[in-house]
């Protein structure tokens, strides 16, 4: 393994929605948070990356955060902005450039499902004519035929979905924090079958940020550091179902998912069976079934019987989703990759409050998917 | 089956199916390096990366490999569909033509109890607003009923 890398502040503006406080605010105070968490100023700080998909550069929140004058890279990459940003960082700080470096996403969507132009997406304008350009239509169809291949019930989707709003109603920073039932979730408003009301995330607004130090100096800065022990980012190869596809071959390909997860843990030098506690991309409640299976934390067709026993759930052997996911935060889509990272290091950290994960668990794992097909993963540390 | 109440309506995009006396049929491309298939005409092949390719009309039958239901309107834009209380739910689907591709396409059904994983479908055409307005005609999937399989 290469020089460490360390987080030693994470910070957040809660999710949900926040009417007149744009995106750019948001991620000022997750930056701020982060830097406090950290005991460092922002001056402190030799690099920064960050993004959001639709509330703007994240380099211009340096004109609230101070001109300091340090190089800051604009991300804007789907879902994996957060990762891709936490990459960057990564990287510089390996590559000598910095000792300390920020990383920052955020995001602030309307109400009502993404609707993004097939044109920006290299596909013809007819596709969204005709009503195909839903990401909603994509994971519906995705977690369909896995049902139909692994013999995944729709109880178990509920019980994905339950589990986040109880996770959920116990951090205060999440968006949604009203336990909802089993039977809630299914009775639900049916939305794209087999999904329902409630087994899908909203798109919604929200910051997230961390503070990234050399190895060699994260002791000094931190007590406790959390370990970036890797992050892997991956796109799609030949054959993988994913989101936007007029079409798509009839031989089955390797998931960015399972590439990503591949790559994290074999950097880490450890192995999915090594993970405690774990943040899934859970877009809607089947997608944290599939990933489950796609990251390697269990094998395709077990979900049905470890989310029966509970096993995913906080005081399981592999609680997922901890803070709610995306299904209790919401999705803003430049923030949802680093809001992960956040809950794993307060996890790992002993200060996860009324939701922490019993018996100080030491190694934990975080993975976002997105349109067109992009994973990012990361393999966390005490 | 054609429909000949959409002849002399136009394309809801050039390129991508033409009508054949046995019926509409999509345009895709072949690779003539690896034989890869794709919908809609590719310039290139996304397996080998070659740019030697080639027009391929697909196969008009296949098998649903997997589906949804539209239930809420999609947002405009893109979507150029009734407004309203004009919108009906559809169905969504995948059909895998063998050996060739899997299509993503709108179903004619829409009743859940009605779509199967599996289930045989043929190509059809179907109206469909552009974003101008316009009347326009786009392609789809229909069941095969039993004694047309």
């Amino acid at each position: 393994m290469s020089e460490d890398v360390a987080i030693v502040g994470a910070g957040l503006h809660p999710f949900g929605r926040h009417e007149g406080v744009s995106g750019l605010d948001m991620a000022a105070v997750a930056a701020r948070a982060a830097l406090a968490d950290a005991s460092l100023r922002w001056e402190d700080v030799q690099f920064a990356a960050g993004g959001s998909d639709a509330a703007g550069n994240a380099d211009t929140s340096v004109s609230v955060l101070g001109l300091t004058g340090i190089p800051f890279i604009n991300v804007r990459n789907g879902c994996a902005t957060g990762g891709s940003a936490l990459t960057t960082a990564h990287a510089m700080i390996l590559a000598g450039e910095a000792d300390v470096a920020l990383v920052v996403g955020f995001d602030k969507h309307p109400p009502g499902a993404f609707n993004p132009l097939p044109e920006d997406w290299g596909i013809g304008s007819w596709y969204g004519e005709t009503g195909l350009m839903l990401t909603t239509q994509f994971f519906a169809m995705k977690i369909q035929r896995y049902m139909e291949l692994y013999g995944i019930s729709r109880e178990t989707l509920a019980k994905v979905a339950s589990k986040a709003f109880t996770n959920g109603s116990r951090n205060e920073d999440a968006w949604r924090r009203r336990p909802l039932s089993v039977d809630e979730v299914l009775g639900a408003q049916m939305v794209n079958d087999p999904l329902t009301q409630y087994m899908f995330c909203s798109p919604g607004e929200g910051a997230a940020a961390l503070v990234l130090a050399r190895g060699s100096r994260a002791r000094e800065i931190a007590t406790d550091p959390v370990y970036l022990r890797s992050v892997a980012f991956r796109t799609r190869k030949f054959g993988s179902f994913e989101v936007f596809s007029p079409s798509i071959p009839v031989e089955d390909g390797v998931p960015p998912t399972t590439e990503a997860a591949r790559a994290a843990f074999e950097e880490a030098g450890v192995g999915p069976e090594d993970i405690q506690v774990a943040q899934l991309q859970d877009t809607e409640s089947g997608a944290e079934v599939m990933h489950l299976a796609e990251t390697g934390l269990c094998e395709h067709g077990e979900q049905e019987e470890l989310i029966a026993a509970g096993v995913t759930e906080i005081d399981g052997r592999l609680p997922v989703n901890t803070d709610g996911g995306c299904l209790a935060n919401g999705e803003p889509i430049g923030a949802s990759g680093l809001r992960q990272v956040v809950e794993v290091v307060r996890q790992l950290r002993g200060r996860a409050g009324e939701r922490q994960v019993p018996g100080e668990p030491r190694v934990g794992f975080t993975h976002v998917y997105g349109a067109p097909g992009v994973s990012a993963c990361t393999v966390l540390a005490r | 089956m054609s429909a000949p109440e959409l002849s002399g309506r136009e394309a809801i995009a050039p390129g991508l199916f033409t009508e054949t006396a046995d019926g509409p049929r999509l345009i895709g491309s072949r690779c003539r390096g690896c034989g890869v298939v794709t919908f809609p005409r590719q310039k290139s092949c996304a397996q080998c990366t070659s740019t030697d390719v080639e027009e391929h009309l697909l196969a008009r039958r296949g098998a649903l490999w997997s589906w949804t239901v539209q239930r809420f309107r999609p947002k405009t834009p893109p979507y150029a569909g009734p407004a309203g209380d004009g919108f009906e739910p559809y169905g969504v689907g995948y059909v895998e033509l063998p050996g060739e591709c899997r299509v993503e396409a709108i179903l004619t059904e829409a009743d859940p109890e009605r779509l199967q994983i599996g289930m045989p479908m043929e190509l059809t055409l179907l109206p469909a607003p552009n974003a101008s307005g316009d009347e326009a005609v786009t392609f789809g999937f229909r069941p095969l009923a039993e004694e047309e399989r």
